[in-house]
């Protein structure tokens, strides 16, 4: 395919984390996911694509042990691992500045808070708010809110990232931004992360793997490697190869789609 | 004129004028004032009885902030409990609504029977002005958002971590609101129990002085002491009030200007 692939290329390094079987129904009687098997490799950006109330959010917190599993089984064969999550919202505490918010995964784990700080500083830095550690969520716009969650998520150094529908909420030039910001942190860090998503585009743009979701009950329908090299920039996004792999991708979630609808 | 000249300055014009027609519908008619005082006596009475007036304001006063503070320390506590036990929440919920439904006038008398006067009174307060601290304090504990809670138990907080650094903050705004309410009810409570008790005779409160004026047929007094008792509640409102807007200033929609 296109280019050398510049950055952590982990294809052949063993799963970070795999789901066999993994099913969930709710309470309320509705199968959220069944079947659901996955595998992330260490290092590898893989985006979870489905259409929304596919089970996609559900999976990502099934995999970070905010919700339990009603079937099947999660595993981390090299043992559990740090984890980082990025809500849909950016989830601040509003009464704290978003230095304090930054730290907070610190000062939970009972961090001296000196140095919660100072990690905090360093987290802030990393995604361009080093000079608003000392304001409030609410003087914020929803990009920077966005970017706080974020540092907040690394400041852990997690080993896996699990991002859901992050950037959803934010205009398109904003998130066009913080698409390219998040591709470049993810290079320099070396993490492995998980990205839930709707968009088409936005899978394409960022990942090396789609796994497309069908809905009722979710589960992987189809596997698509995006082997364009990184890094990737505007360009990459006007160009003729981005638009044949948008196609490959909408294709695979329209037939998704039509299957359940068959 | 500015925003801020327009609130202060309309209704001080307006209790000008009510002063005023009050002053001369009592001269016009020639109103005795046993009937209805002049505002000149009342103020001249609120002057001459001042010592007396000021130390009964002192006595309803204590009983207020006393009545206040178990009402902060008792409703905190109860709604944080109800948030650490299910159990304990089904158990008690009920009582505290049964306590705060049933008039207080009604409960005065009993308790008069059953505690001195003083407790008795501090009793009264305390029933009217736990209640919307708990429910308030209730309501902000059980409104976090649940992100936060997800996100708190994704960093494995304890019980503790989670109140402290959670719920407790985020329901900061309720909790000031109930506390604004009791601010009001406690010296409500606290008046109609001296009420209730002025026929026994022993108390030395505001509300006691209006019981006894009544008795005497000392309107002018009647009136400066009800002056005594609105102004109490409108300073103990305002101060309630400073407080809440000091703690949410920074970060609270409520407590922040809109900016147009």
């Amino acid at each position: 395919m296109t280019g050398q692939m510049a950055l952590p290329s982990a294809r052949s390094s063993q799963s970070i984390v795999s789901l066999r079987g993994v099913g969930k129904t709710f309470d309320s009687g509705t199968v959220a996911l069944a079947g659901l098997d996955l595998d992330v490799r260490a290092g590898e950006f893989v985006s979870l694509l489905g259409p929304s109330g596919c089970g996609k959010s559900t999976a990502l917190r099934v995999i970070a042990g905010l919700s339990d599993a009603s079937a099947g089984k999660v595993a981390w064969p090299d043992g559990g691992k740090r984890l980082g999550f990025v809500f849909q919202e950016p989830t601040l505490m509003p009464w704290a500045r978003v230095a304090a918010n930054v730290a907070l995964p610190l000062r939970l784990a009972r961090a001296d808070a000196a140095a919660a700080r100072a990690a905090a500083l360093a987290s802030l830095g990393r995604v361009g708010l080093a000079d608003f550690a000392g304001a409030f969520p609410r003087e914020l716009s929803g990009g920077m809110k966005m970017r706080a969650s974020i540092a907040r998520a690394l400041v852990t150094e997690p080993d896996l990232l699990l991002m859901d529908e992050p950037f959803a909420a934010l205009d398109e030039i904003t998130r066009f931004k913080l698409n390219n910001d998040l591709l470049t942190l993810w290079q320099q860090l070396k993490r492995t992360v998980i990205f839930v998503t709707h968009s088409v585009f936005e899978s394409v743009y960022l990942s090396q793997r789609i796994l497309v979701m069908s809905p009722r009950p979710g589960r992987v329908v189809a596997e698509i490697d995006i082997p364009a090299s990184y890094p990737r920039d505007e360009r990459f996004r006007t160009s003729a190869e981005y638009a044949g792999y948008c196609r490959e991708v909408s294709e695979a979630l329209g037939a998704a789609m039509a299957e359940r609808a068959a | 004129m500015t925003e801020r000249a327009i609130r202060i300055g309309l209704p001080l014009t307006v209790l000008a004028i009510v002063v005023a027609l009050w002053g001369a519908v009592v001269r016009l008619n020639d109103i005795p004032p046993y009937v209805l005082p002049s505002p000149g006596l009342v103020a001249a009475t609120l002057f001459a009885d001042g010592p007396l007036l000021l130390h009964s304001l002192w006595v309803t006063l204590v009983t207020t902030f006393e009545g206040f503070a178990l009402a902060a320390v008792g409703g905190i506590g109860l709604a944080v409990l109800f948030s650490q036990s299910r159990l304990v929440e089904i158990s008690l919920y009920p009582y505290a609504v049964i306590l705060q439904v049933t008039p207080v006038v009604a409960i005065a008398p009993l308790l008069l029977i059953y505690l001195p006067q003083p407790l008795a009174v501090l009793a009264c307060a305390w029933i009217v002005a736990f209640f919307p601290v708990l429910a308030n304090t209730t309501l902000g504990l059980n409104s976090v958002e649940h992100n936060l809670l997800a996100l708190f138990e994704l960093y494995k907080a304890s019980r503790w971590q989670v109140l402290w650094r959670l719920k407790l903050p985020a329901a900061l705004p309720q909790m000031l609101t109930g506390l604004r309410i009791a601010g009001g009810l406690s010296l409500i409570g606290a008046v109609v129990a001296e009420i209730a008790a002025g026929s026994a005779g022993a108390g030395s409160g505001l509300a006691y002085r209006i019981a006894e004026s009544g008795y005497r047929l000392n309107i002018p007094r009647m009136f400066a002491a009800l002056l005594l008792l609105s102004l109490a509640g409108i300073v103990i409102f305002f101060a309630l009030s400073a407080v809440s807007y000091l703690v949410l200033r920074r970060w609270h929609e409520s407590a922040i200007a809109r900016e147009r």
